[in-house]
């Protein structure tokens, strides 16, 4: 199991391989469908965004309400590929990384290879083990979207899986090959 | 006979109950199921994913933090026995109110907006739900309530079939639907499969499908070996858990039949994720 930190750099993207089991510790940021929609609605007219994108991680997710006196609500990913319109335009503006579930399409995957990103996989339907992983959590823009609104959460030992590297190679792919017994 | 009066209000309370013991204690056969895919499971990644699967139903479990943050749409049946005369607030209005209060209270997430393709506003309180009532002989109320997340209802599909196509005709329609799924709808997967009837009614056998326990099968011992050959079929994909390789794409196939025209053979797949959550309760 390797361990990473957040933000990510180029060196730590360019070790990561499909297939491997990573822990991650450090600030990710949360964001799905209409946060996307907004902030690359920001970018478009050349405004700014309400973080700095260089180096993060954007999770796919929108946890349950907090209850009083912890940290976030459960909090597992949620299908990527909703984000695939959007994710090549944040990928080119300094994003490195994203987690979520389910393979992503081509101009992720060439976005990826050509400014150094990678998609790493949580396990669906994990959002209350994940919760474990979740030091602190703060909104940070969006608050009106409610499970929508975009977040900073640190993590510690978040574990997820690379499912699509900087390389092109894809564990959805490669593993679905691997164990693939159709006869259909 | 005389009628049973019932209280739209116990309606209310009901749901309420039912919305946060749907998020977070899954049932018996889900956990059985996984616990065996666990034992079959080839692939490592595999393996750690379906522990890790089970690890969080416990943690649910016990903390009552919902196991999963897609709390769903609250997809609720009615069957109201013939001989129940209800009485108090709008039937629609105490099931909603039961789902308003259950999310709020329970601290679910609320994933509904207000107008499906403009404005895309949340409602706030995870109404309204989806209502299903059928009218049924005696004179009990039962109310299930199935929480469906949204990942694997996107995944879903509806085909409007040849009588031609025949049975390998719904086979090659169900299996191909799962495959065009792949890992976004959480695998392992339940398939609630509807066969027959009309366009909207072979939608809501494959959602009723759902309901039925894991293990069970079709009473038409045809359909039932069709259960047993889609599972093996789609196991055979390598889909695996999450989609990242694997034995172990689905828990099971659980497939519902209507009558239909002589000119049609519409078929549906309506997907769940793991963490497939009903409940019911008997008034």
């Amino acid at each position: 199991m390797k361990k990473i930190s957040a933000p990510l750099t180029d060196s730590v993207v360019e070790s990561l391989r499909a297939g491997d089991e990573v822990l991650i510790t450090g600030i990710i940021y949360t964001g799905r469908d209409a946060a996307h929609k907004r902030m690359v609605e920001l970018l478009s007219k050349g405004e700014q965004l309400p973080f700095d994108l260089k180096g993060q991680i954007i999770y796919y997710a929108g946890p349950t309400p907090t209850r009083p006196g912890e940290v976030v609500g459960s909090v597992g990913p949620t299908t990527s590929g909703r984000m695939d319109p959007y994710a090549p335009i944040l990928i080119q503006h300094g994003l490195k990384g994203m987690i979520g579930k389910g393979q992503r399409t081509q101009p992720v995957v060439e976005a990826m290879k050509k400014f150094k990103a990678v998609y790493f996989a949580a396990v669906g339907g994990a959002g209350a083990l994940i919760a474990r992983a979740v030091k602190s959590n703060k909104t940070v823009a969006y608050e009106e979207l409610g499970p929508e609104a975009v977040r900073v959460l640190e993590v510690v030992d978040f574990p997820v899986i690379v499912a699509q590297d900087c390389y092109g190679g894809d564990l959805y792919v490669e593993g679905i090959k691997k164990y693939s017994r159709s006869a259909l | 006979m005389a009628k049973r009066i019932v209280n739209t209000s116990v309606i209310t309370e009901k749901l309420a109950e039912l919305s946060g013991a749907a998020s977070c204690e899954l049932d018996e056969d889900l956990i059985g199921a996984l616990k065996e895919g666990l034992r079959v499971e080839e692939s490592p990644v595999g393996k750690q994913i379906l522990e890790q699967i089970l690890e969080n139903a416990k943690i649910s479990r016990e903390s009552r933090l919902p196991s999963c943050q897609d709390t769903g749409f609250a997809v609720v049946f009615l069957e109201i026995g013939q001989d129940v005369c209800l009485e108090g607030p709008a039937l629609a209005d105490a099931v909603n109110e039961g789902v308003r209060r259950g999310y709020e209270k329970n601290y679910l997430r609320k994933s509904i907006v207000d107008d499906p393709a403009i404005t895309r506003k949340n409602t706030r309180d995870n109404t309204p739900s989806i209502i299903h009532t059928e009218i049924v002989s005696g004179d009990r109320v039962k109310i299930v309530l199935a929480a469906k997340g949204g990942g694997s209802e996107n995944m879903s599909a509806v085909a409007m079939l040849k009588p031609a196509d025949g049975i390998q005709g719904v086979r090659k329609f169900v299996v191909d639907t799962v495959k065009r799924a792949g890992g976004n709808p959480c695998p392992p997967i339940i398939v609630g499969v509807g066969i027959g009837g009309t366009f909207e009614k072979c939608a809501l056998l494959a959602k009723k499908a759902l309901l039925r326990p894991l293990g069970s099968h079709h009473p038409d011992e045809r359909y039932a070996n069709l259960e047993r050959e889609l599972l093996a079929e789609i196991n055979a994909t390598g889909i695996g858990p999450q989609g990242l390789g694997g034995r172990v794409t689905a828990l099971g196939v659980l497939v519902e039949t209507f009558p239909c025209h002589i000119a049609s053979m519409p078929a549906a797949v309506n997907i769940n994720c793991h963490a497939s959550r009903h409940k019911e309760a008997i008034i």
